[in-house]
């Protein structure tokens, strides 16, 4: 007479459950360890002083304490902010930069790709010998173009146009930059509202415009805030444009940020303090706006 | 989007165009378009000093440019009605693009055939094919092409470990939401912020956190971009790390669409784990993973931020990529000319890979997918 001993089976199973548990919030923690630290170290570096990176300290409190050191360089602590600080006026102005080129440059993708998205999905078109399959991978294959072909001719172009350290030229560069994956993200959005909706508007009598303002606009909102965030993430960190084709009056942040590396003695506290206050914004943007930028990414991708 | 015959929206034509309202609309077009050549050729004559009369610079012919472009889309409507309308919609964004593409990579053929130092006043000198030859000779350039090759290669590493951070993901774990928005936060930082943080910072040979693990753990003198293999290694690290949040979240997409009945099938047939991944998951992921592969690969062949702030290039040129050392190449010289011929071949051979490696990829997802 054999028997099975179901309490030793279950026990097994349960041991091999937990310690299952146990790899996979392991490397949960692991891997946020590892997205973490670089965040935790510059953040903290920033209220540190040189003895203090040069020992090694690691946690606030208890083998530091901290000092708005880095802050103070930046006029951005607590008894400099209401202070005259020609540091902080420059950082102010980069940021200014930042913000006004890397929103006009997202907002006007957002619409010109919008457009042209939407005319793709419910037109036919012809010009020349191009048909609509042709014209949208015309506008998806500028997404493999290194943006240094474009640098050279750019530069010399915009010194004959006078478009050189202007807003209006980078937002252009900026633009053509992330048009392609504008137009990819709202693509898949607007093959997935069914055109009854706006034959339905166009009988009750709105013209093509007015039911693409009406009725289409409001619909893909969701996937509009998603490419445009995904394109406010690039534009924010770009550099290499911005590197070539400002100079004095309109480079952004990471130009600010580039140009203090390369000094001897770095100064790390001030350093520090740079870098988080140069990601910060778009850090803050990115934690509170997650559902929106995961979906414009995987727009695309899963059909 | 090819199978679309005719329109998806139809739409009837309201009332008749008259005549004359189509002829002001094709004089208002005409009338712009000389307007436009009328400029540029007014300003080429005085860059070529034939008149002495013209504009400071090119700008006035740029807004000439707008003035044609703006009363060709209004004319569209005043001169076809709805189907002007229809393409309205199209026409702002082919036209910028061809405009900022189109026109500048032509004016690319012209510089890359020549010598142009920026920085004196000599100006343009046509070359014929001497970039050409200096460019064959150049080992700096190859070296820089081969350092793109490897580059993408590292792609493999980071997409097996995108892959298995989505594999985490999409396990039945706690606080979900908390895991995926931390995973994501690489994402948002600058690469020139993560150059610093983690290049100059993180990695510096006497005080950075990570030298003090690799001491702790027995290297004796760390250092991180001293010779060009580890000067390599840690570029493909920093540039990985802002980039594996990106192909995760479009992996984990991949997996949560995956259907739950084929899943569950295949644990009712007694599969195992790792046989339910090789057999089941992977290749029904093959697609998505394309997709993102391809799209990873497209973003690092743009790499170029991360190295010219954290090694300019070195040591001795062994990190550069394309784009960093036509960069460089630019900032020691200014001359446009040489660069720029680089840049070009870069772009063909970029195009030329990208369609075959489109094209094989095409026929092993069919061929995978087939099997099941």
């Amino acid at each position: 007479m054999t028997s099975i001993d179901f309490e030793k089976y279950a026990r097994g199973q349960r041991l091999r459950w937990w310690a299952m548990r146990l790899v996979v919030y392991g490397l949960l923690v692991v891997w946020t360890f590892v997205c973490i630290f670089p965040l935790f170290w510059t953040v903290s570096t920033s209220f540190k002083t040189a003895a203090d990176v040069m020992r090694g300290n690691l946690i606030p409190w208890f083998n530091f304490y901290p000092s708005w050191l880095g802050w103070r360089s930046l006029g951005l602590s607590p008894d400099t902010i209401f202070q005259i600080s020609t540091v902080r006026d420059e950082f102010m102005r980069r940021l200014w930069n930042s913000v006004i080129i890397s929103v006009t440059a997202s907002a006007l993708a957002v619409v010109l790709g919008s457009l042209a998205a939407y005319g793709l999905s419910r037109f036919s078109y012809k010009f020349g010998y191009m048909r609509n399959s042709d014209i949208s991978f015309f506008f998806l294959s500028q997404l493999i173009m290194p943006p240094v072909v474009l640098a050279l001719p750019f530069l010399v172009l915009y010194k004959e146009l006078a478009l050189l350290d202007t807003y209006a030229g980078m937002i252009a560069v900026y633009t053509l930059m992330v048009l392609p994956i504008v137009v990819w993200i709202m693509r898949d959005q607007f093959a997935t509202v069914p055109v009854e909706l706006e034959e339905a508007a166009l009988v009750d009598g709105l013209s093509i415009w007015g039911a693409f303002a009406r009725i289409i606009v409001p619909l893909v909102l969701p996937g509009m805030v998603a490419a445009f965030l995904l394109a406010l993430i690039l534009c924010w960190n770009e550099y290499f444009f911005a590197a070539l084709l400002t100079s004095t009056n309109t480079n952004t942040l990471p130009v600010m940020i580039a140009s203090q590396t390369g000094s001897q003695g770095i100064n790390w506290w001030s350093m520090a303090a740079l870098s988080t206050a140069g990601i910060l914004p778009l850090v803050f943007v990115g934690v509170v706006l997650e559902k929106h930028i995961i979906a414009g990414m995987t727009a695309g991708a899963v059909k | 989007m090819s199978t679309v015959q005719g329109d998806l929206l139809h739409t009837v034509e309201a009332g008749l165009i008259s005549t004359s309202r189509r002829f002001w609309g094709r004089t208002a077009l005409w009338l712009s378009a000389l307007w436009f050549i009328g400029c540029f050729v007014l300003q080429a004559f005085h860059e070529l000093t034939w008149i002495g009369w013209g504009f400071e610079n090119w700008r006035p012919v740029l807004y000439a440019y707008f003035l044609w472009a703006a009363v060709l889309c209004v004319t569209r409507v005043v001169i076809y009605g709805e189907a002007g309308k229809k393409a309205l919609f199209v026409l702002p964004a082919a036209l910028f693009v061809v405009s900022m593409v189109v026109f500048p990579l032509l004016f690319a053929l012209w510089i890359g055939f020549s010598d142009w130092n920026l920085a004196s006043s000599t100006g343009r000198r046509f070359n014929g094919l001497d970039n050409v030859r200096r460019m064959i000779t150049d080992p700096f350039y190859v070296n820089a092409l081969l350092n793109m090759v490897l580059y993408c290669l590292a792609i493999a590493v980071e997409y097996a470990i995108a892959f298995g951070l989505a594999l985490l993901l999409n396990q039945e774990i706690v606080a979900r939401k908390f895991w995926r928005v931390t995973f994501l936060v690489p994402l948002m930082l600058s690469p020139v912020a993560v150059s610093w943080m983690v290049g100059k910072s993180m990695l510096e040979t006497r005080f950075g956190p990570v030298a003090r693990f690799a001491r702790w753990l027995g290297w004796e003198n760390p250092s991180f971009f001293g010779d060009p293999l580890t000067a390599r290694l840690s570029i493909m690290i920093m540039d990985a790390w802002t980039f594996i949040p990106f192909m995760m979240i479009m992996l984990l997409a991949g997996l949560q669409a995956l259907s739950r009945e084929v899943l569950e099938a295949a644990e009712v047939d007694g599969a195992t784990k790792w046989q339910r991944f090789w057999q089941v998951i992977f290749p029904l992921m093959l697609p998505v993973s394309v997709t993102t592969v391809m799209i990873r690969i497209i973003f690092k062949l743009k790499l170029a931020d991360i190295i010219i702030t954290v090694t300019a290039g070195g040591p001795g040129g062994a990190t550069d990529s394309v784009t960093s050392f036509i960069y460089r190449e630019y900032r020691d010289r200014s001359n446009v000319g040489y660069g720029t011929l680089l840049a070009l071949v870069y772009l063909v051979i970029i195009v030329f890979g990208m369609t075959v490696l489109m094209k094989i990829s095409d026929r092993i997802v069919k061929r995978m997918t087939g099997r099941l």
